[in-house]
């Protein structure tokens, strides 16, 4: 091989050791250091050591370890070049040196308990994934962080994911760990009654990833459906991390049954292909296995208490992910889990989604009753889809007058090129019938 | 028929040698083995060189015996491109909804 081959796969190991390590490394270092951007500084200071010697010298057997003893020198040469720097302008001679000398000797033994609680390494992750997707920080912040934190993703990586400017992420960046700095986040797993609060934040950043990714269309850049297995890599480790919790299997099953879809919801020139008309046969059954043993786990925790709104969600899911064809699709379970979904998170488009299950499962008049009560609903006055559906209900109750308006109203009302062009056909068909 | 992959070449594979608490990577290609295949794992991720870090962290099987895990790539639709026509697409899927159909019934 030569050495230019044999350079550039050390580069690929270190990206690869850099995936497996750099959030537990971070995580690690938060707890020295009690500073999370100063411990991610610290993490990316190991990252160019190794970068810079290991090409050189091979990767060393144990390279998480390596990592986590450069950092904490840098640590320790940092806080010397600060009392250091501290002392020349206050020029307090002796005393401080005394001073500086029990400062290091403290980060020693806070370094020296640390590794004595080497089994606290979830605790730690924990600690992160809490810290990261903390209230203080607005969600664009939390996504960007979550994603440079825990998912070792750099932030050329985020912006291509996000369709943004690089500085852009940089600045969100910057400025979400100074936030976390001047508020005085303590890293810490929050307790008791705080802790459901702080684990719905959690779990909305990893969906809101998953959808950024699910979102993206075939001519997208391949790091925007990346997002989509990063998300699903995410909940999957928080599910490793706190087991006990449903939500948190919840959220893994849903995003593991929607991405299940993923090679069957874009036909081949790229335009939607809908849940009723994919070919089954590319779903992945792998994920669907993975995601019904998720909800399994969900259901069995939560017991007798009120499932959650991820595992309804997921649960739905579920119920088409069974079916192996659409006519086996169990829509009067669906419309039940969609009752109980607009109890756990009400909202206008979880009770337009139940009328549209109640018509599968009892008929288009019963589902109608439902719609049509959504048409005073400020919230939907723009959703091109509500006329769109009672337009479809309207069509199988045979009034094609009211119908053909529906779709028309709906394709003015959708920015979807493709959608518009489908929906004006449907009005046209509803016309000549 | 439960499962099945078709692998990729040895030659795109890697062996980790597992000796005490020491780990070797051996590149491929690999000419036939006389060991014993005891289990798979099916993994997903980005790379070859994060299959490698990942089959490094694993435990020794045999604690300070001697063994090793071979890292092989399955064949995924997408890597047979143009030559994998719609008509053999569709032929592999029917495939495998027959196989989940047995799966789940």
């Amino acid at each position: 091989m030569t050495a230019a081959g044999t350079a550039s796969q050390i580069h690929r190991t270190i990206d690869a050791v850099w995936r497996i390590e750099s959030a537990r490394l971070i995580a690690g270092l938060a707890r020295i250091v009690r500073d999370v951007g100063l411990a991610e500084e610290l993490a990316q200071d190991a990252l160019v050591a190794a970068l810079e010697q290991w090409p050189e010298s091979g990767v060393p057997r144990n390279p998480g370890a390596w990592l986590m003893a450069t950092a904490k020198h840098r640590a320790i040469d940092r806080l010397r070049r600060s009392r250091l720097l501290e002392r020349k302008h206050a020029e307090l001679g002796r005393e401080i040196e005394a001073g500086q000398a029990a400062a290091v000797a403290d980060l020693d033994a806070a370094i020296d308990a640390a590794d004595a609680a080497k089994d606290d390494v979830g605790d730690d992750l924990l600690r992160l994934v809490f810290t990261a997707c903390h209230p203080v920080l607005s969600s664009e912040a939390r996504v960007a962080l979550t994603l440079r934190l825990l998912g070792g993703l750099t932030t050329g990586e985020i912006a291509r994911a996000f369709l943004v400017p690089e500085p852009t992420i940089a600045q969100r960046i910057v400025r979400a760990k100074r936030t976390l700095a001047d508020r005085r986040v303590p890293f810490e797993v929050p307790r008791g009654a705080e802790l459901a609060a702080r684990l719905s934040s959690v779990l909305e950043v990893i969906y809101l990833v998953f959808n950024e990714g699910y979102a993206a269309t075939a001519g997208d850049d391949w790091m925007r459906p990346a997002l989509c297995e990063e998300a699903l890599r995410l909940g999957r480790i928080l599910a490793g991390l706190a087991p006990r919790e449903p939500e948190v299997h919840g959220l893994v099953a849903l995003m593991e049954i929607q991405a299940s879809r993923s090679r069957a919801r874009a036909g081949p020139s790229g335009e939607p292909v809908l849940l009723m008309d994919q070919n089954r046969a590319r779903w992945d059954r792998v994920l669907i296995g993975r995601g019904l043993a998720a909800l399994e786990r969900s259901e069995r925790l939560s017991g007798v208490r009120v499932r959650g709104p991820y595992a309804l969600q997921a649960a739905i899911a579920a119920c088409h992910a069974r079916a192996r064809t659409p006519e086996e699709t169990d829509w009067t379970r669906i419309a039940a889990l969609y009752a109980a979904l607009a109890q756990a998170a009400p909202s206008p488009v979880v009770e337009l989604n139940r009328g549209i299950a109640i018509a599968m499962a009892f008929g288009p008049a019963a589902g109608l009753e439902i719609v049509d009560a959504l048409t005073a609903e400020p919230a939907l006055a723009g959703y091109h889809l509500l006329p769109s559906v009672r337009g479809d209900l309207l069509v199988r109750l045979g009034h094609q007058d009211e119908a053909g308006k529906e779709f028309e109203r709906a394709a003015s009302l959708t920015r979807n090129v493709r959608e518009r062009e489908l929906l004006l056909a449907r009005a046209a068909a509803c016309a000549t019938k | 028929m439960l499962a099945g992959e078709g692998l990729q070449p040895s030659s795109k594979g890697a062996r980790v040698r597992f000796s005490g608490d020491k780990r070797t990577v051996i590149d491929g290609p690999f000419t036939e083995t006389k060991e014993l295949v005891a289990g798979f794992w099916l993994w997903q991720v980005k790379s070859r060189e994060e299959a490698i870090e990942w089959v490094k962290r694993c435990p020794n099987p045999f604690d300070n015996g001697e063994s090793e895990i071979e890292i092989r790539q399955v064949f995924e639709a997408e890597d047979f491109g143009a030559e994998f026509t719609p008509e053999l697409r569709e032929q592999e899927e029917r495939l495998r909804e027959q196989m989940a159909r047995q799966q789940s019934s």
